[in-house]
């Protein structure tokens, strides 16, 4: 695979993605070359690899103008290191410090090596996802004294807000430094809901990996139990027959659609218009409602499997499935007429929480976010795996970057998202909904990409010769884009920071695995 | 030129809270028993403090749903309060994470007596997939006493209105361990 005059030596892992190993030195190079063309670095995690190969392993995702390029390097067994990536893309500081306190791999010359993911529940000198970590760990916890970045000056107040939000959101901290009203500096700090998901990946089964991938973020559940099973099925060369493909891009657009209608009501909420939250939750809870008298769950779980689906639509289901959409489209559709002419939420959600293209694009920014702020990226509609390939999917864009467009995007999304079930439901091809997985017989490894309500999840899967899942990395869009929410936030005022974060709306759960 | 189409849009779409035509007749009678249930156990009203100890955000989609109009929980008197403080019932989601144990400790001490803790969903039950490890003190009741365990992946909003009814009529059965 050529990037800019250079032959990388990448060989296809599937449809637009793929996998190569190289030097430390080279990685670097190779990383440069991407930022040149203006792709953009989507993830990068480590393994230990010395039962294999007598090394560590550090790993990168790259989206580059042929697809995803997922990339190796064997480190040495002893104080492992690779160069920092974070002065080329910035999203990697945070991930190359999760990789270190899970693994302790090293980013040499990394300007923040602040701890990330460990808080008190472990010491610095463990690493969790060794393969020779001793689970017995001390009962106490340590303090975690972690070093926020102060701002100092005359009239500097700080508010620290978190882990336990006044709302129903996830666990987080948010340090506040404010003068007035205005936001000087927003810094997060995550890691709260760290529950250990990569370790308890380690000695499952192939099926039962799939659930725990559906409980990576539980909102993008259909999102990462298809990336997983693309992972696997690549991994051990199965097939997966076409319903069992097209009813996944189903219960995608399915839990995409449910995802929007919820944070537009959250939206119009958050600037005092209840009446719009109550409108898009009647609407949602509606279409939770059908989702589970069609297919038997709410939000879908464990409906995807490894090798197809374990539930099938039939055609009274498919004509109550496009009445219902027909109905949605025609309430949005009137519901927006209302957005657009309210005064105050426009004036609320027009230049509130900006994230210049510029800045996204330099930052990474990514999925729906991203989109709002001119970086044209979709998946399904750029690197298409089966059936997207065949649907032609509407890319929506703003320039904007504000609340207002990120509001924009999810509206054109959902009607975008309904006309897609349309084609998902009339073109549904016949045939078998599962097909047995090939099996494994030596070690080997697999890589999914989906393009998420949120952004592209992006799951990577090594499956030992015993067919047990030897290391799974979920990689969840919101590693990206938090840190575009400690800039869009800046000389906004503090009470249109929960609309700011809503409008995001990113997981908490997904990168803090 | 907006209240017009709000209002337009308020008169046509009714009152959702009550009985929706395509609802299950089931499930609303059951709302309506809870209904009874709560104005009799508590008079007024029971305030909920929700805390995601480490969930994977499964469970908080449906605490959003409740809140929702079909449900209409301030109609049953059951609100969200902002801080555990003000609450009667925490409603605890997720295993708990140790990231989160020290937190999950403070707000169950913030919260005056009489209090009840609902844990919501399969992992607060048992630890779920999750279960316990370096990272995870697993189910709730390791953590803090429980009351009531709904299980769940996630509880449905009606599974969940029971649950938090059998926190508040049954009084205490204190499951710590």
């Amino acid at each position: 695979m050529k990037i800019g005059e250079h032959d990388w030596n990448l060989d296809p892992l599937g449809k637009h993605i793929w996998r190569g190993r190289m030097e430390t030195g080279q990685l670097l190079a190779l990383a440069r070359a991407v930022k040149e063309e203006g792709g953009q670095l989507v993830a990068l995690w480590g393994s230990d690899d010395r039962h294999l190969a007598s090394s560590f392993g550090i790993h990168v995702a790259l989206l580059t103008s042929s697809g995803l390029a997922w990339v190796s390097c064997a480190l040495p067994t002893n104080a492992p290191a690779y160069p920092d990536l974070a002065h080329i893309f910035p999203q990697a500081d945070r991930m190359q410090r999760a990789t270190f306190d899970l693994l302790g791999i090293r980013a040499t010359d990394a300007v923040d090596d602040r701890k990330w993911l460990r808080h008190g529940a472990w010491p610095a000198n463990v690493f969790p996802l060794r393969k020779d970590f001793d689970a017995t760990l001390p009962a106490t916890l340590d303090t975690d004294a972690y070093p926020f970045i102060r701002v100092e000056g005359e009239g500097v107040h700080e508010i620290p807000v978190g882990p336990i939000h006044a709302g129903t959101i996830e666990p987080g901290h948010f340090r506040f430094s404010i003068i007035g009203e205005r936001i000087l500096k927003m810094e997060e700090r995550m890691g709260y809901t760290h529950k250990g998901t990569e370790k308890r990946f380690e000695g499952l089964d192939l099926a039962t990996g799939a659930k725990l991938a559906g409980r990576v973020s539980g909102d993008s559940h259909s999102a990462y139990a298809w990336a997983y099973c693309m992972a696997v099925e690549t991994a051990t060369a199965s097939q997966v027959p076409g319903r069992a493909v097209w009813l996944r891009a189903l219960f995608l657009e399915i839990e995409r659609i449910a995802n929007h209608l919820g944070d537009l009501g959250y939206l119009g909420n958050d600037v005092a218009l209840s009446f719009g939250f109550m409108q898009f939750w009647r609407l949602k809870e509606d279409w939770l409602r059908l989702t589970a008298r069609l297919f038997g769950h709410r939000y879908l779980f464990d409906c995807i499997v490894p090798g197809g689906v374990a539930v099938d639509i039939h055609d009274s289901g498919k004509a109550e499935l496009a009445a219902e959409a027909d109905r949605i489209e025609a309430e949005v559709h009137s519901l927006k007429a209302i957005y657009d002419e309210h005064a105050t939420l426009q004036d609320r959600f027009a230049n509130t929480g900006v994230c210049k293209p510029d800045l996204a694009a330099r930052l990474g920014l990514t999925g729906l976010a991203g989109r709002a702020s001119a970086q044209a990226w979709d998946a399904r509609a750029q690197f298409p795996q089966a059936p997207y390939d065949q649907l032609d999917v509407g890319m929506a864009t703003q320039r904007r970057g504000d609340v207002l467009a990120r509001a924009e995007v999810r509206f054109a999304e959902v009607v975008e998202s309904l006309r897609l079930i349309h084609g998902l439901i009339e073109r549904l091809p016949a045939g078998a909904l599962h097909a047995p997985l090939a099996p494994v017989s030596a070690v080997c490894e697999g890589l999914g990409w989906v393009e998420g309500w949120r952004g592209e999840v992006v799951v990577a899967v090594r499956i030992g010769a015993d067919g047990m899942l030897e290391r799974v990395h979920p990689h969840d869009p919101s590693w990206q884009n938090w840190p575009l929410v400690e800039v869009g936030v800046l000389g906004n005022i503090v009470p249109d920071f929960p609309l700011i974060n809503k409008s995001f709306n990113l997981s908490y759960s997904g990168p803090d695995l | 030129m907006a209240t017009h189409l709000i209002l337009q849009k308020i008169f046509k779409t009714g009152i959702v809270s009550e009985p929706p035509p395509q609802a299950d007749p089931a499930l609303r009678t059951r709302e309506q028993e809870l209904h009874a249930e709560i104005l009799r156990v508590f008079g007024q009203a029971v305030t909920i403090r929700h805390i995601d100890a480490g969930s994977c955000n499964g469970c908080e989609l449906e605490i959003h749903a409740i809140n929702g109009p079909h449900y209409n929980i301030d109609g049953m008197g059951v609100k969200f309060a902002a801080s555990p403080r003000h609450a009667d019932v925490l409603l605890v989601t997720g295993p708990v994470s140790r990231n989160m144990e020290v937190a999950l400790k403070r707000a169950y001490d913030a919260t005056p007596e009489p209090k009840w803790v609902v844990a919501m969903g399969e992992c607060a039950c048992s630890g779920g997939m999750f279960g316990e490890s370096y990272a995870s003190c697993g189910k709730v009741s390791n953590v803090i006493p429980v009351d009531v365990a709904v299980p769940g992946c996630p509880p449905t909003p009606i599974v969940l209105l029971q649950g938090i009814l059998a926190a508040v009529s049954q009084g205490r059965t204190n499951t710590a361990p």
